[in-house]
């Protein structure tokens, strides 16, 4: 492999879910979206070999995927009437529209967007961990079917029937404004957890998928927390989530059982990601407003794992908690 | 898009209201009815008589069956409707929550599937 294929792999690896968010806001549909990508990044293999990786890679792919869309979208003219001169044309304007808010912000909503999109209350719960480690953690069909432990065909009707519900239902590709904001915020935290935690049971799936399930939920924790700064409920999350998952090398013995907190081996956990956990919990208590529950629960975490041995716990301070 | 939001409430509950909730209820729909119509949501909406009322129409075979009462038997009956325009499920559950009926009964919200010309 070449410098080149290398940059651009680095490239595609990088920006491979924000470019879908985005496309999946500007066509209005999933399927589309993805279509557009893989076609934006054989074409960008093609050019950026021979003329290097244009200077804004993101835009380029963007760009490239909305007018393959619009050529696909074209093409089907044939079968269909009325209602795709409306889509090419609102496809047309967005396309106009992309190009002058090219600023990282924007992009990074799109993400967000896609993150309430995907967990949504009129989706089921099932859907809202499914379409998540799929469409905005990027997970194959393949590797969400192994952690929901079904087969890989059922997982595929799974993401198509909660998908037709997106487009049929009209589900908005939308932050919610704040008095809804404040409501679905909760959901969309269960999700991260439910991701998390269905990593971090380690009764179900190989341990592989376990480590990479609760890695993509601390991604979401900290993608959530760039997007959404200061919020006590993000914070505690992300916290209790780094604080469980630096006991993860000790909780388990080399014959694959569970070893409880007391008998653990402390030196195995993690310090840096107890340090990175340890401060959101003080950020989190600190914050002003309603109390997260998921604060509370990092607090009790981040006594347990403050303590060298498990005779230092402060179990009035846990109690008290 | 446009939706439908079907009002659906036990009638056996409803039938047996005192007449001063009654008129609180229709004083109500009222109110809400004339701030769709303000904003511009509302295509058309009606109040349903009971599934007493109803009659059920089939065709098999080409031979008309005419039978007495509604399609199924249910907790909830369908009482009323409105058809709203709405860009979105969350504008249009917002305006579903705002639907009187939706304290006591449920309201489900179903997306018109528009048929292209």
């Amino acid at each position: 492999m070449g410098a080149i294929d290398r940059v651009i792999e680095e490239v595609f690896r990088r920006e491979a879910g924000r470019v879908l968010a985005t496309l999946i806001r500007l066509l209005g549909d999933f399927d589309l979206a993805e279509e557009a990508r893989q076609e934006a990044f054989t074409a960008a293999i093609e050019q950026w070999a021979a003329a290097g990786v244009p200077a804004n890679p993101r835009a380029w792919l963007i760009r490239a995927g909305q007018n393959k869309a619009v050529d696909r979208i074209r093409r089907e003219v044939v079968f269909r009437t009325k209602i795709l001169d409306r889509e090419i044309a609102s496809a047309e304007a967005d396309a106009e529209a992309v190009f002058d808010d090219e600023d990282d912000d924007t992009f990074g909503d799109d993400r967000l967007r896609l993150i309430f999109t995907c967990c949504h209350p009129a989706l089921s719960a099932e859907a809202h961990v499914a379409l998540t480690l799929r469409e905005v953690c990027g997970l194959t069909t393949q590797a969400v079917a192994r952690a929901f432990l079904v087969s890989e065909e059922t997982m595929a009707q799974r993401l198509v029937r909660a998908k037709k519900k997106i487009r049929d239902a009209g589900i908005p590709y939308e932050t919610p404004e704040p008095p809804l904001l404040n409501q679905r915020i909760h959901g969309v935290l269960a999700v991260v957890y439910g991701v998390f935690t269905e990593g971090y049971a380690v009764t179900a799936g190989s341990r592989l998928v376990d480590a990479e399930l609760c890695g993509e939920a601390i991604r979401l924790g900290r993608l959530l927390d760039e997007l959404l700064p200061a919020n006590p409920a993000v914070l505690g999350l992300l916290a209790l989530m780094l604080l469980h998952d630096a006991r993860r090398p000790a909780r388990v013995s080399q014959d694959g059982d569970v070893i409880l907190l007391e008998d653990q081996d402390r030196t195995l956990w993690d310090q840096a990601k107890i340090a990175e956990g340890l401060a959101l919990v003080d950020r989190a208590l600190s914050t002003p407003g309603q109390l997260s529950p998921y604060a509370v629960q990092a607090a009790i975490a981040a006594l347990h794992v403050r303590a060298r041995k498990k005779e230092d716990t402060d179990w009035p301070q846990i109690v008290g908690l | 898009m446009q939706y439908l939001l079907l009002i659906y409430a036990n009638e056996a509950e409803m039938a047996g209201r005192t007449a001063s909730a009654v008129a609180s209820m229709t004083a109500e729909y009222t109110e809400f009815t004339k701030g769709i119509i303000q904003s511009g949501n509302f295509k058309a909406g009606e109040r349903l008589r009971p599934t007493s009322a109803a009659t059920t129409v089939r065709v098999r075979n080409g031979q008309v069956a005419v039978t007495d009462g509604p399609f199924a038997e249910t907790r909830e009956q369908l009482g009323g409707y409105y058809l709203v325009e709405a860009k979105n499920l969350d504008e249009a559950t917002a305006i579903a929550a705002r639907i009187p009926g939706a304290k006591h009964g449920s309201i489900e919200v179903r997306p018109i599937w528009p048929v292209a010309a």
